[in-house]
């Protein structure tokens, strides 16, 4: 097959080709990362001080919005299935994927969701302003008329996420390599499996949340109004019945990922594969039974707080599976400290941070303090900036020599992990303290008593920003570079991506390998 | 090549199944869960929902205890009607049929349509609350300047628990006038 890539912007248009796809779906990633770092950056700069600085408070709310909407759905979830596009062919032994037509159509149609999205920044009344939860009636008797917008931006965003799931499945469950069985494949490919699972199951959940609030604002039904004989806490079920497995959707690749950059780097075989399989799935399972956990405050009888926080503290339970896991495929391996492996570390010791002030806010009566603070702030940055940012930035690292044949320049990756590590822990661990003592999350201006921490974490953020700005020239120098990476990369690495050439050819495995 | 006829076979019966999930999924999100909640909402009184007319039936009256029932009247956001109950508090016993009355006022110079929406404290009194008639079963309409007394009639149940001695329970008023107007006109 000496069949390559077309030449000019047709390539990128037509393709099929699943190297291609996942290309520009991370670099899509990066670009709403960036814009969405700047929307925080802007948060953080109003709140370096306490008072009103630099941005009117209307606009604030539409920062914390289009923040939370872009990292979510533009940043997070991209670059997820972007790492997918590229890598579960190659770990599966497959040529392509399943359905590469539809991939195609999956990735072209977000740039028109965001565009929709991002052009609310400029219309009359701004941009949605009612949080990245959009509750009723916020969202829906209170919102700018530009919620329309949103709403179509989220639905074609879905459709998207949804067309990319459904041929994530069909192509581990068909595509494998002769012999691959299903408990032979990289736990990648599984925890990609059961995250695609999740998003069949709760993107038309999302779909339809938005739907029911595009009726209320324009066809005179009342699902979310009070005064027609609906119910704004229905919105928050359905939104949270969609919303607790989304963070999963968010965090299970990222298991993934940091699963087989520990291994090669500890020069160990993964400690307990099978209940890593195990626990994963049990995390999908626990994650639907667990959504009202969000809102402990509403008013519900004891005997649902008492179901809702003892399932979700189950949660623990696979999830310290998970990290003891990790831990002992490190203990007493040759490890070694590359950039890869640096931010998978600091994924294991700050999720597991992040997850323990989960513990904290699953105890419902103390959430009732913690509710809307910025402790949750703290929590959720916890696990989703080392969680699902780090392990994407491990997993760029891990694999870009892979994708384009070059080494990247290992002292400027050191480097943008120590200025990002120092960074996040610098913005993010305050919070905490702020939140317990009661300073409310989504406001622009604060007590003076919180004023200290507040300008400390302002400093982290812009701190960490600049070391993304580092990764951005580290990547496009190691695409420029002359310095060649081996077609293992790394010491023995496991898997099927390493034995084809480095930069991996246009087409790889349209021979199946053999599968020992 | 019949092997993979067989694959392509077998990934579009698979992308299929799965595309009926994200239906499934879809219609089960719109048409299941609202209704599902509102019954969920109806059977273990969560919200303090109250439940539609209830035809009385012959039972006796329990002399032996009384329960205080309050009444509180809210004006959601901008709605400029004056509305406020006759009684702040009266004390019924179980069993017995009680009628009292709200007073609504429509001070502005149009006519307008409004709908009350009870909400009961409570929550697990809400199931041995009986409204036998209510003004909140339907939508009220004033014209400009006009007032109104609105009669509500309501039993509570003999089986009430013995440790509810105070029940609460709250209408807040909705401007309609928009909605009736569409309704109206279709």
């Amino acid at each position: 097959m000496a069949h390559g890539p077309a030449k000019g912007i047709t390539r990128w248009l037509y393709t099929t080709n699943h190297k291609d796809i996942g290309s520009m779906y991370l670099w899509f990633s990066l670009a709403m990362f960036l814009l969405g770092g700047v929307f925080a950056l802007v948060i953080r700069a109003e709140l370096f001080e306490p008072g009103l600085q630099i941005v009117d408070p209307e606009f604030f709310n539409q920062m914390t919005t289009m923040h939370g909407l872009i990292m979510v759905f533009g940043a997070v979830m991209p670059a997820f299935v972007g790492l997918a596009n590229w890598m579960i062919p190659m770990m599966i032994g497959a040529p392509d994927m399943a359905l590469p037509r539809m991939n195609n159509y999956s990735f072209w149609i977000l740039p028109f969701a965001f565009s929709m999205l991002i052009s609310t920044l400029f219309m009359d009344g701004g941009a949605p302003n009612f949080g990245w939860t959009f509750y009723a009636p916020l969202s829906t008797t209170y919102a700018p008329p530009s919620v329309t917008f949103f709403i179509f931006a989220v639905h074609i965003m879905g459709a998207s996420s949804i067309m990319g799931a459904i041929n994530i499945v069909v192509t581990i469950l068909n595509m494998r390599a002769p012999g691959m069985t299903l408990m032979k494949m990289p736990l990648f490919v599984w925890t990609w499996l059961i995250t695609a699972y999740l998003l069949v199951a709760v993107m038309p959940v999302l779909a339809g949340v938005v739907t029911m609030m595009l009726m209320d604002i324009h066809f005179g039904t009342s699902f979310f109004d009070a005064a027609g004989g609906g119910d704004p806490v229905l919105f928050q079920h359905v939104f949270w019945f969609f919303g607790h497995p989304e963070v999963y959707i968010m965090i299970l690749p990222a298991f993934g990922i940091v699963s087989a950059i520990i291994p090669t780097f500890a020069r160990k075989p993964l400690f307990g594969y099978a209940s890593m399989v195990y626990a994963t799935s049990s995390i999908a399972f626990l994650s639907f039974i667990v959504w009202a956990h969000h809102m402990f405050t509403v008013g519900m009888p004891v005997a649902g707080e008492l179901f809702f926080m003892y399932a979700t503290m189950l949660i623990a339970v696979p999830t310290g599976v998970k990290v003891f896991n990790w831990v002992t495929t490190m203990f007493r391996g040759s490890l070694t400290f590359e950039t890869p492996m640096l931010f998978s570390i600091a994924f294991v010791i700050l999720f597991t941070i992040g997850g323990l002030s989960g513990l904290m806010l699953s105890i419902a009566p103390a959430d009732f303090q913690y509710h809307d603070t910025y402790f949750v702030v703290a929590h959720f940055h916890y696990v989703l900036v080392p969680g699902a940012i780090f392990s994407i930035t491990a997993g760029v690292y891990y694999w870009l020599p892979k994708w384009c044949g070059n080494m990247y320049n290992e002292t400027m990756g050191k480097t943008h992990f120590w200025l990002a590590f120092i960074g996040l822990n610098l913005t993010f661990f305050p919070m905490h303290f702020v939140g317990l003592a009661g300073m409310p999350r989504r406001i622009p201006d604060y007590s003076l008593q919180f004023a200290d921490f507040n300008m400390i974490a302002s400093c982290g953020a812009f701190l960490f920003g600049a070391a993304q700005l580092l990764f951005v020239f580290n990547v496009i120098a190691t695409i420029r570079s002359k310095n060649k990476a081996t077609d293992e990369v790394w010491e023995n690495p496991e898997g099927l991506e390493w034995t084809v050439a480095s930069p991996a050819p246009y087409h790889t495995f349209t021979v199946a390998p053999p599968i020992k | 090549m019949s092997k993979a006829s067989t694959e392509q076979r077998s990934i579009a019966r698979q992308a299929l199944r799965l595309l009926g999930v994200v239906v499934g999924m879809f219609v089960f999100a719109i048409w299941v869960m609202p209704p599902l909640y509102d019954a969920f909402c109806e059977i273990t009184g969560l919200n303090g929902k109250t439940g539609g007319q209830y035809q009385a039936v012959e039972a006796a009256i329990d002399t032996s205890r009384q329960v205080r029932v309050q009444f509180l009247a809210t004006n959601n956001e901008s709605m400029p009607w004056q509305f406020s109950p006759e009684v702040a508090s009266i004390k019924v016993h179980p069993g017995e049929e009680v009628e009292v009355r709200y007073i609504a006022t429509n001070p502005t110079g149009r006519t307008m349509t409004a709908q009350a929406i009870p909400s009961l404290v409570p929550f697990k009194a809400a199931e041995y609350f009986h409204k036998t008639e209510c003004f909140c079963f339907n939508q009220q309409a004033l014209k400009a300047g006009e007032s109104a007394e609105l009669p509500l009639r309501f039993i509570v149940d003999q089986d009430i628990p013995k440790q509810v001695n105070t029940i609460t329970l709250s209408y807040t008023l909705f401007d309609v006038t928009a909605e009736f107007a569409l309704a109206q006109a279709e």
